[in-house]
């Protein structure tokens, strides 16, 4: 691999930007594998990167039936943030913050992690309850948090209208200082790099269409353009399609997909150096380092797989967030698009066995996927490596939707993020 | 944005009037005191979620506040039918009210 430093580039810039190699090989797959992960999205390559370089398995292959980083991984709006009620989530989501923390330096490729903070906004009493209850679960679980009034909201976002008389007036907020924002295609490309330097195989355009399975245990994976695969264990990463995944080995998830729309604006000046997320109003928005604000909102209420969603529910997200910024009004979008999210009932992902042994899903992130990357490859790869789930990953199994352990974030995140 | 038929209202009517309610024909469990937790799982949580026709719930909830059946395209989000509670899909009858293409 070819290491990025600050002479390298002088160096480059010496020679013509000409010997650049390619952040990674695109190899045709061996006939075997010790792990194959399906899907080749954040979670995928981070999935691999961490088996490779933490847990020694170096015989990986990543299929991706795109190109990687092409589904969800570039569709969303980057927020990275752990101020979660429960304590399982808390513990998984601070367990990937705290790998974002160190992730451009681990992976020698600038993510661009911007710890510029995250508002949650309370506009009722009972919202301001909540953001209590919250923060002080997240002090005993060790993550930072504060209470903002109304007037320390107010100076840290002066764009912001927080007076009485709006409809839904800003009583105060959950600020967590080391939340933020990254950069989602590095993260993608990082971790691609970064695995393949240590041998893992990324392959592209490889579909998976089904599983072969040899009395309840897996023994490799069918693909569309190069045949089977062996494999002694599979990891399946697919968001949004992790159900139709699972049905080709027989199996059903508690799992809807819907699709997820985002916009962004023109680029203006910087204006708001901070991201601002409301549940009462329903919306998010943070800028970026280019200069557009990035918008987010709720889920589309439909099941759907084609990665648009309809105009009332960008409606409402424009809605929501000129309520807390009336001087946005003015701004013209640019481009809004739509992911699919695999939406679990409790909001909690699922990161289990199955009942068909050494066949993993690592799956149903819905909405805050993103955020979760580093932590959730980490885990998952720990998980396949020692055959045995993380303990991190553990109250994320699948069994929760018999035994009746849920982890109700749905109530406790809210905000569709 | 879809444009639903409403069976009961007989109407063509924009989906901001509509409320989505979910799989379609899921049967309470007949005696509930002797499922076991898998059962009760199954019918509270997992859903079939397919890529393709996918029966569905909804309400007219700005409209008539009654519930009906669409069967539509989780792919390309072509609306197939709207029918009846009462009606089973595959009747004729059902099949004649065809529901208007999407608008996206």
């Amino acid at each position: 691999m070819q290491r990025f430093s600050g002479f390298g580039l002088i160096g480059q810039a010496l020679g013509y930007q000409e010997k650049w190699h390619r952040m990674w090989r695109n190899p045709s797959p061996k006939s075997a594998y010790d792990v194959v992960i399906v899907g080749g999205g954040g979670h995928g390559l981070a999935t691999a990167y961490y088996l490779a370089n933490n847990f020694g398995v170096k015989k990986v292959a990543v299929l991706e039936k795109g190109f990687i980083g092409g589904g969800n991984t570039g569709r969303n709006t980057t927020i990275v943030r752990s101020n979660y009620l429960w304590d399982a989530a808390a513990k998984l989501y601070e367990h990937a913050l705290q790998l974002w923390e160190g992730l451009s330096q681990e992976l020698n490729y600038n993510v661009m992690f911007s710890q510029r903070g995250v508002l949650n906004l309370g506009h009722t009493l009972q919202d301001m309850r909540d953001i209590q209850r919250r923060v002080s679960a997240n002090y005993l679980n060790g993550i930072d948090g504060e209470v903002l009034s109304t007037e320390e909201v107010q100076a840290k976002v002066p764009m912001m209208d927080c007076s009485s008389s709006r409809r839904y007036p800003v009583l105060g907020a959950s600020w967590q200082p080391r939340a933020g924002v990254a950069r989602h295609d590095a993260v993608a490309w990082g971790f691609a790099r970064g695995a393949d330097s240590l041998g893992v195989d990324i392959i592209q355009d490889c579909e998976v269409i089904g599983f072969e399975i040899s009395s309840g245990k897996i023994t490799g994976v069918n693909t569309r353009q190069f045949g089977t695969i062996g494999a002694e264990r599979v990891g399946c990463v697919t968001a949004g399609n992790s159900g139709v995944l699972a049905s080709y080995a027989g199996l059903q998830l508690p799992i809807e997909s819907h699709p997820l729309q985002a916009l962004v604006s023109e680029p203006i000046k910087p204006i708001l150096d901070t991201v601002v997320m409301s549940n009462q109003v329903h919306g998010y928005v943070s800028q970026s380092d280019k200069g557009d604000l990035v918008i987010g909102a709720g889920i589309d209420s439909y099941n759907g797989y084609g990665q648009r969603g309809s105009f009332p529910t960008i409606e409402h997200t424009i809605e929501a967030i000129v309520e807390l910024f009336p001087s946005f009004s003015r701004i013209p979008m640019n481009r809004q698009w739509g992911g699919i999210v695999d939406v679990c009932p409790d909001a909690c992902p699922i990161i289990s066995k199955t009942a068909i042994e050494n066949l993993y899903f690592n799956c149903g992130w819905g909405t805050g996927g993103f955020k979760a990357t580093p932590g959730s490859g980490h885990v998952f790869a720990s998980s396949l490596a020692a055959k045995d789930m993380d303990p991190i990953a553990a109250p994320f199994s699948i069994d929760r939707f018999y035994t009746g352990a849920l982890i109700d974030e749905h109530g406790a995140a809210g905000v569709a993020h | 944005m879809f444009l639903i038929f409403c069976p009961h209202c007989r109407e063509y009517r924009s989906e901001e009037e509509f409320h989505y309610q979910g799989e379609a024909h899921l049967v309470r469990p007949q005696d509930p005191r002797s499922c076991s937790d898998e059962e009760w799982g199954n019918y509270l949580y997992f859903r079939i979620n397919p890529r393709g026709l996918h029966k569905e719930m909804w309400s007219h909830s700005m409209g008539c506040g009654r519930f009906f059946n669409v069967v539509r395209n989780t792919e390309t989000y072509e609306i197939e039918s709207t029918y009846l509670l009462e009606e089973n899909s595959k009747d004729q009858k059902s099949k004649e009210i065809k529901s208007g293409n999407r608008t996206t």
